[in-house]
């Protein structure tokens, strides 16, 4: 290339954002669901569950080495986890019945990178001050100790939270006792002191430094969400109909002018950096901070609340026309939303009953084929079966197996000349069982007999069952 | 969103490529790209000097760093080898009628006796150790040489009439072709056949019941019940090693059979045949 005109770059540095303070109803709000969503993750860990001496005390626990998921008095096993998938497709139905009625509260409220983000702001918010202080120590060149020690001040907050952050993931995956003890002796797997490195850092950059960025371009969600809003959804708009002309108060009062007065006060609460007055956009993740800013100036200058509101799309012509806007649950309870919260419930609704009704004893049945059947001396046909059993007690069980189908079948146990097999507690045992029909019986003659193997668990007569079938001479003799 | 610039007079980065009047830009590579790409010829040539790469007339080059696949896989056996060491010995000379009482030593036993039968056994005796025609079947309960776990285990480590093993054992049924005339072995097949209960001619068998007490029963007993001291088999049972037809029975009187199986000792370790052993010993026929 000589001095020929370059193409614009397609990189844009960032601009730093300062949001200003604001408080309010939504502000509010948001505080409540900070807090309530960080104590959670936060605490949970170490919240203590008694299930006995051979398992853990811990009531919520991934033991990803042992193939277990604890969650208060439910245990999942691994072949049961499309419980996980389902509360994984209940998420997502949710989400989008979320957006499909109120836009982006999930970006606005609870999404992680806007609640830590939040709490970052307000770290940075008491050791800088607000907006202006943090704008003018921003604008200083001139690094001297105040600004270095108030940089470093909120440097080491961050990276306090940040180590909460990724320290308070790895006791999900062990007794959080224990690690907690061994992660500060030094005892811990490098796994566990890699995930907290590598979550700190994420915490402390994502939350300090790329903040916004990472909504408008690592955030697949804000280009999905359009798909699922409407012009029914309520989002964060601003009533330009009644708003413009703006003007500055200070200015005559010669011709007709709108409620806004140009304040900038939605502006500079914005942690995303844009102007609501601008209209929908990619950035805005709807935290509604701007409704409260307005809502204050409004106040203040004696009009109407709701110049910046939750406004459906709907509603626009409506309020241009003169007309009062439709009530908020007409706007919510639409054939979309509804068949949304119909399919989250009907998935949840089946998580629940499988919930219920799957059994603390699980067989499975695997009929040996090499070879389909054996004759012993005194012509008598044999098959074989594997089979497992499932104890899911938090103590060791006495398991009867037994068949039913033909009467002439009997069960012999591998290893045992006992009907009954002990099965230690929370584990599964592969039992070989022997099915034997005497020379002669129709289920040694026939190609095949249906039977139904049963086992009981003898302390308290709990039964289950699997279907399988013997194999006998039929036409390969 | 960037826009392009309209196109200006003397603007000459394009490829001269046109399409509708759509023109492409002759932009140069990205720096990062460019870079990279570079740094991917380097490391190609640098990993074909590294580790083995160019092909030669008989072999290849082995590399700086002398790494084979081969190597790799060697140091894994041996590793696991090493790692099994302890309880390979504690194998080797545990009491051989005890180790199944010990849970943690038989169920390695168990599980690395499978590997083995399925690396040696499984050719003659079949995968699942049903056997075939000729070799028996190792899941039944019965037994050439005995079944339980010492029997079994001598049977493994000498085998069955082999030159090699000066312990194998040899079961030495004449060929009766030579002894008997025609009618007299279909006599006693059919005398054999009423043994274990299928159809034969009474007509036959009762001559060939005179004839069995004299030449057969020192082996195979009064009763034709066999005898695992000698390797004879059970004639009354329902198990055939070659056939319990007329026309196979017929054909082992005659011409006898000399099933044979190799001595482990030579091949396999006292652990590995221990496992093989106990692993054969639970498959449901063990005594």
């Amino acid at each position: 290339m000589t001095d020929q005109a370059q193409p614009p770059s397609l990189y844009a540095a960032r601009e730093p954002i300062f949001p200003r303070r604001v408080s309010g109803r939504f502000r509010n709000l948001k505080w409540v669901i900070l807090a309530v969503t960080l104590g959670i993750y936060y605490l949970v860990p170490w919240i203590r569950w008694d299930r006995g001496p051979s398992l853990p005390d811990q009531a919520v626990l991934l033991d990803l080495a042992n193939r277990r998921f604890y969650f208060f008095w439910i245990e999942i096993w691994s072949h049961e986890f499309y419980f996980v998938a389902g509360l994984l497709i209940m998420a997502g139905l949710g989400l989008f019945l979320f957006t499909s009625a109120l836009g982006r509260v999930w970006c606005g409220y609870a999404c992680p990178q806007t609640v830590w983000t939040d709490l970052f702001i307000l770290v940075e918010r008491w050791v800088e001050g607000d907006r202006n202080a943090r704008l003018r120590l921003h604008r200083q060149q001139k690094m001297d100790v105040r600004k270095i020690r108030l940089r470093v001040t909120k440097w080491v907050l961050w990276l306090l939270i940040a180590v909460a952050t990724g320290g308070a993931w790895v006791f999900y995956f062990a007794d959080a006792p224990t690690l907690f003890v061994e992660l500060f002796t030094g005892q811990a797997h490098a796994v566990a002191y890699g995930t907290v490195a590598f979550l700190t850092a994420t915490t402390f950059v994502f939350g300090g430094f790329m903040r916004e960025q990472i909504c408008i371009y690592a955030c697949p969600w804000p280009r999905i969400q359009a798909a699922m809003m409407d012009e029914d959804t309520l989002t964060v708009a601003y009533r330009d109909w009644r708003g413009e002309p703006r003007k500055h108060s200070q200015e005559a009062k010669t011709e007709p002018m709108g409620d806004c007065i140009d304040c900038m006060a939605c502006v500079n609460v914005c942690p995303m950096g844009i102007d609501i007055r601008d209209g929908q956009q990619l950035e805005c993740i709807t935290c509604a901070l701007c409704i409260d800013a307005c809502d204050d100036v409004m106040e203040r200058i004696g009009k109407p609340r709701g110049l910046i509101d939750y406004i459906a799309l709907a509603d626009e012509t409506r309020e241009r026309e003169g007309h009062a806007p439709r009530a908020i649950w007409r706007h919510v309870f639409r054939p979309r939303t509804l068949l949304y919260t119909a399919l989250w419930g009907g998935v949840g609704l089946a998580l629940i009953v499988a919930l219920f009704i799957r059994a603390d004893i699980e067989m499975t049945v695997a009929p040996i084929r090499n070879p389909t059947f054996v004759t012993l001396s005194d012509g008598s046909i044999r098959n074989t079966y594997d089979i497992r059993l499932r104890n899911k007690n938090n103590e060791e069980r006495l398991f009867r197996v037994f068949v039913k189908g033909n009467p002439a079948l009997r069960v012999q146990l591998e290893g045992t000349p006992y009907a009954s097999v002990t099965v230690p507690t929370d584990t599964s045992l592969l039992q070989r069982v022997y099915v034997i029909a005497p020379p002669g019986s129709d289920p040694a003659e026939a190609a095949r007999t249906d039977l139904r193997f049963w086992v009981e668990d003898l302390s308290n007569g709990d039964r289950a069952y699997k279907d399988s079938s013997f194999s006998g001479k039929g036409d390969a003799q | 969103m960037s826009k392009v610039p309209p196109k200006q007079e003397g603007d000459p980065n394009t490829t001269g490529h046109s399409w509708d009047g759509i023109e492409e830009f002759d932009n140069p590579m990205p720096r990062w790209w460019l870079w990279t790409f570079y740094a991917t010829i380097v490391w190609g040539v640098a990993y074909t000097i590294a580790y083995p790469a160019w092909p030669l007339v008989s072999s290849a080059t082995a590399g700086l760093l002398g790494y084979s696949t081969r190597g790799e896989v060697a140091a894994e056996i041996s590793a696991v080898e090493e790692a099994n060491a302890g309880i390979n010995a504690q194998l080797a000379s545990a009491e051989l009628t005890e180790i199944s009482a010990d849970a943690t030593l038989n169920s390695y036993a168990v599980s690395s006796g499978a590997a083995v039968f399925r690396t040696w056994c499984a050719q003659c005796h079949g995968s699942g150790a049903a056997g075939f025609v000729g070799y028996p079947n190792l899941l039944d309960d019965d037994w050439l040489w005995g079944g339980d776990i010492e029997a079994i285990h001598t049977t493994i480590a000498h085998g069955i009439r082999n030159e090699e093993d000066p312990d194998a054992r040899y079961s030495e049924m004449p060929a009766y072709g030579e002894i008997f005339e025609p009618e007299e072995i279909t006599q006693v097949v059919n005398y054999v056949m009423s043994l274990s209960g299928g159809a034969f001619d009474p007509a036959l068998a009762e001559p060939g019941a005179e004839l069995f007490a004299d030449n057969c029963a020192a082996c195979h007993g009064d009763n034709g019940l066999g005898n695992v001291d000698l390797g004879a088999p059970n004639l009354a049972d329902a198990i055939w090693l070659y056939g319990g037809d007329e026309e196979t029975l017929t054909e082992t009187v005659t011409y006898s059979r000399y099933g044979v199986m190799p001595p482990w000792t030579q091949r396999l370790t006292e652990a590995q045949i221990r496992a093989v052993a106990l692993y054969v010993h639970q498959l449901g026929g063990g005594e």
